[in-house]
């Protein structure tokens, strides 16, 4: 008779793994403890291994599927045995069902007994769930504290147990001062660069790409912190000088023309361009899955007689400075008069704030959800800077960025800046 | 004079245990008791009324076994013959309690204990000596309202201790007080073909419970003509020589009744044993509700002086006393125990349908501002219970929404006080509903009513 193989916990809180790849293949010979497949849990990859000798008979989850612990994602048996292909492969995530293996008496289970003329093989393994490999870093704590963790994003590791024999229950979980500790300790943690979509211009406006199992954990976790959003602030001081000047001798141009080229305007389109590079830091996060944009829009915030409005600048990192130019300040005009349509003000995919004309030296923005990030523009400032072995007065500009950490980690939030840094810095930049 | 480790006062539930659990920890003991071994609940509460319940169950059983295909006639009872028994029964328990002190060599100072300075117990003429802990565990008793008239008389006028040592049954019974006591006695008396009238000043029977609970017990209880009067306070009582007539005034100046029966048993509070026990001397203070006031562990304003059972406050329950007795008696040996969850105390009448619950109730939920969810599973949807006929009542669970946890348990039913402690064990474990439901029941038992109502809370009961 052959033998289930089922998604095993593979950590202590892991609820879901998504198979990651098959080590070994249908028909492929298998003895217990061998590597079976590479699966993804809530912290780190794993291995799932064999329970059984004889042959990978049938292979019921595709690589990148989610699966439930507890459900059967393959079967061992004999070469050329008949696996029971009534059970699906249910890669359901039904929330409150998740703990139902979903095999419940709905047949009449013809197959239950093993024949009594069998061939006297060593007794076949039970077929219910094996018991998963034992585990060093086991927490003993009650279903309601783990529950409480979970949801709560405490790490049940760094919580002292008051309960018997140092058990964690909920009065533990529930004032955990740990709350801070985990997060400082997530954030400790180096996890590899964020894995950033291919950047195929398709055509389609977006491509969603599906929550990571690290991801689904950083998002929990650190969306605990700090409210619904967990911010980060990252602040660069950029030379405006070449970008003054060619604001300078631009607006000479189109004087007769008409129109200006604000120092707005020129962000605006450097930003837009920077997150074309950086599609990383041009998404969505959207709960289970984080949208990254192929197209930019972006949002200007307007400030209104009663509060704030950002119009959307759509594909500005196509639009050249003068269309950006006269496009925001008509819209900045409707807005004021609260004229703007609900399109017109929906569907930024990233965001810039600009306080500079409020000679506010720098500020941190509050980022406007589901976009993932948004720039905060100080004044542009003369300053005394080191140049070799002297100093010159330059205009500079002090620019903060907010990033989601769901979906933008530092280097990837730095790595984006750099080049906006780069742009501002050489105007000629934004040419290439 | 003779010299322990600790001396206790009184032998009842929360003393008994805590001098077992004091000699096994290896400590010398004594207890104090100038009565039977046991204290109230064995010799005049839970035991007996436990045993007269049963006379009751039966004496109902065989009225309706007709129906069963077993025809009884001539069927008579006869209190005084279930007394005598239930009698027999306290006995054997408060000689089981003498047995268990000998066997753990525990010294029985018969007589009333009076608490000195400098951790001395004073009986009679002698004085003993504590070296570690005096422990004060003098129980309660019950009370009358001899504010309106109502003094216990033992005639006509009487408590449970009276009612326990009945040879005949009165023809009728005010109960005054619809808390576990009136609503056992009522069933008890009602049983041996008393007319019974019980009479509660809240505004529904048996307050503490879940409102539904009592509701299931006040229908049942009219259904088998018990005159079930909620929200009345007694104004008046005449108390003659073989009848005593009670002036009932429902809440806020409403409605006004009269009652006559010709006896009242008083079933509403019990008093403290905190007098002439010599507290005030020894610097132990009382709380403003009378009870000795303890600290986390139950040690008095006096150290090196314990309180544990009823004294030291409510709940005033005999399994409250024996965990209370249990955990004193380590603390004193040095031990770190786990505090008690005074929020996880059972509670249970053994009326007939049982009522039993643990935690909170729904409207201390709303009171609360709690996010819960009630599964609710009657038993007539129960196998077990339609097999048996006992089809009364249901078992409800509150669910926190957020964690599942169980936050209140409710069972109203046959063998509810049996039933309860799965909800205990779950929620000392802190499990969720969901815990309960992996846990496979067998069939067809009345304790698959609990899985089905956690279901239900999940909103995926199977057999409704």
């Amino acid at each position: 008779m052959a033998t289930k193989v089922h998604m095993e916990a593979l950590s202590p809180t892991m609820e879901e793994g998504r198979l990651v790849k098959w080590t070994k293949h249908e028909g492929d010979p298998v003895k217990s403890g061998d590597t079976l497949a590479e699966v993804e849990t809530d912290k780190a990859v794993m291995e799932l291994v064999a329970r059984a000798d004889g042959q990978l008979l049938k292979v019921l989850v595709p690589e990148g599927t989610t699966v439930p612990v507890g459900n059967i994602v393959a079967w061992i048996g004999k070469p050329g045995e008949k696996v029971d292909g009534a059970e699906p492969a249910a890669p359901a995530r039904a929330g409150n069902e998740k703990r139902e293996t979903g095999n419940v008496a709905s047949q009449p289970a013809p197959v239950s007994k093993p024949a009594p003329a069998a061939a006297p093989q060593p007794a076949p393994t039970r077929q219910a769930p094996p018991a998963a490999p034992a585990d060093a870093t086991r927490v003993k704590a009650s279903p309601l504290a783990r529950r409480i963790a979970t949801e709560s994003g405490v790490d049940l590791k760094l919580v002292t147990g008051s309960g018997p024999g140092g058990r964690v229950v909920k009065r533990d979980v529930e004032g955990a001062p740990g709350r801070e500790a985990t997060i400082a300790h997530t954030a400790a943690t180096t996890f590899p660069v964020s894995r950033v979509p291919s950047p195929a211009r398709t055509g389609a406006p977006y491509q969603d790409v599906p929550l990571t199992q690290i991801r689904k954990t950083i998002a929990k976790r650190l969306a605990a912190s700090i409210g619904p959003i967990p911010h980060f602030f990252l602040t660069t001081e950029i030379d405006m000088e070449r970008a003054a000047e060619a604001r300078e001798a631009l607006n000479k141009q189109l004087g007769e023309e008409g129109g200006k080229i604000s120092f707005n305007d020129i962000i605006i389109k450097a930003v837009a361009l920077a997150l074309a590079q950086h599609r990383a830091c041009n998404a969505w996060f959207q709960e289970d899955h984080i949208r990254y944009w192929n197209e930019v829009h972006i949002g200007m915030a307007v400030a209104i007689e009663d509060g704030l409005i950002t119009p959307v600048i759509r594909n500005a990192d196509q639009k050249s400075l003068r269309e950006i130019g006269t496009e925001s300040r008509e819209l900045a005009g409707r807005a004021r008069n609260r004229r703007l349509k609900p399109e017109e003000y929906t569907g930024a995919t990233f965001s810039v704030s600009n306080l500079g004309m409020f000679d506010i030296d720098q500020f941190t923005a509050v980022i406007n959800p589901p976009e993932a990030g948004i720039v905060a523009i100080g004044s542009i400032v003369a300053k005394a800077v080191p140049d070799g072995d002297r100093v010159t007065v330059r205009r500079r500009l002090r620019l903060t960025m907010s990033c989601d950490h769901r979906v933008i980690d530092g280097a990837t939030g730095a790595a984006f800046l750099k080049t906006l840094k780069q742009m501002l810095e050489n105007p000629l930049a934004m040419l290439l | 004079m003779a010299s322990f480790d600790v001396i206790i006062l009184g032998g009842g539930p929360a003393g008994y245990i805590c001098a077992i659990r004091s000699a096994q920890l290896g400590l010398s003991t004594a207890v104090v008791e100038q009565d039977k071994l046991g204290g109230v609940c064995v010799n005049i509460g839970c035991i007996p009324t436990k045993a007269l319940l049963h006379s009751a169950y039966i004496a109902s059983l065989l009225k309706e076994s007709k129906d069963f295909g077993v025809e009884a006639s001539g069927v008579k009872t006869d209190y005084g013959v279930a007394m005598k028994r239930s009698r027999r029964v306290s006995d054997q328990n408060s000689k089981g309690v003498e047995f268990l002190m000998k066997k753990h060599k525990i010294t029985v100072i018969k007589g009333t204990g009076v608490v000195q300075p400098g951790k001395k117990v004073k009986v009679g003429s002698d004085v003993h000596d504590a070296k570690k802990a005096v422990v004060i565990a003098t129980g309660s008793r019950v009370k009358g309202i001899p504010q309106i008239g109502l003094e216990i008389n033992k005639t006509t006028v009487i408590s449970s201790d009276e009612a326990l040592l009945l040879e005949r049954v009165p023809d009728s019974l005010a109960i005054i007080g619809a808390g576990a006591v009136g609503m056992e006695f009522a069933d008890i008396f009602q049983a041996f073909g008393v007319k019974i009238t019980i009479i509660e000043a809240l505004p529904r029977i048996l307050p503490i419970e879940d409102a539904e609970s009592s509701d299931v017990l006040a229908k049942s209880y009219r259904k088998r003509g018990i005159d079930v009067i909620a929200g009345a306070k007694v104004t008046k009582a005449a108390v003659g020589k073989d009848k005593v007539t009670l002036d009932l005034e429902a809440g806020g100046g409403g409605e006004k009744k009269q009652v006559t029966a010709a006896a009242v048993l008083m079933a509403a509070g019990r008093a403290v044993n905190t007098e002439n026990i010599g507290l005030k001397e020894c610097g132990i203070q009382l709380t403003e509700r009378g009870f000795i006031k303890v600290d986390k562990n139950l040690q008095t304003t006096a150290p090196g002086y314990y309180a544990i059972g009823d004294v030291a406050g409510p709940p005033m329950l005999a399994h409250k006393g024996f965990r209370e007795g249990a955990v004193v008696a380590e603390i004193i040996a040095g031990q770190k125990p786990h505090p008690i969850k005074y929020d996880n105390v059972p509670s249970v009448t053994y009326c007939h349908p049982e009522v039993a619950s643990i935690g909170l109730t729904e409207d201390q939920c709303k009171e609360k501002k709690l996010d819960y969810v009630a599964g609710k599973f009657p038993f007539s949807a129960n196998g077990r219970a339609r097999g048996t006929g006992e089809t009364e009542g249901f078992v409800k669970i509150l669910r926190d929404k957020r964690y599942g946890e169980i936050l209140g348990a409710h069972i109203v039913g046959a063998h509810a006080s049996e039933m309860i402690h799965e909800l205990a064990v779950a929620r000392e474990n802190e499990y969720t509903v969901e815990e309960i439901d992996l846990a496979i029941h067998a069939h067809p038992t009345m304790s698959e009513a609990i899985g089905e109502a956690a279901l239900d809370s999940l909103g995926r009961v199977l057999h409704i």
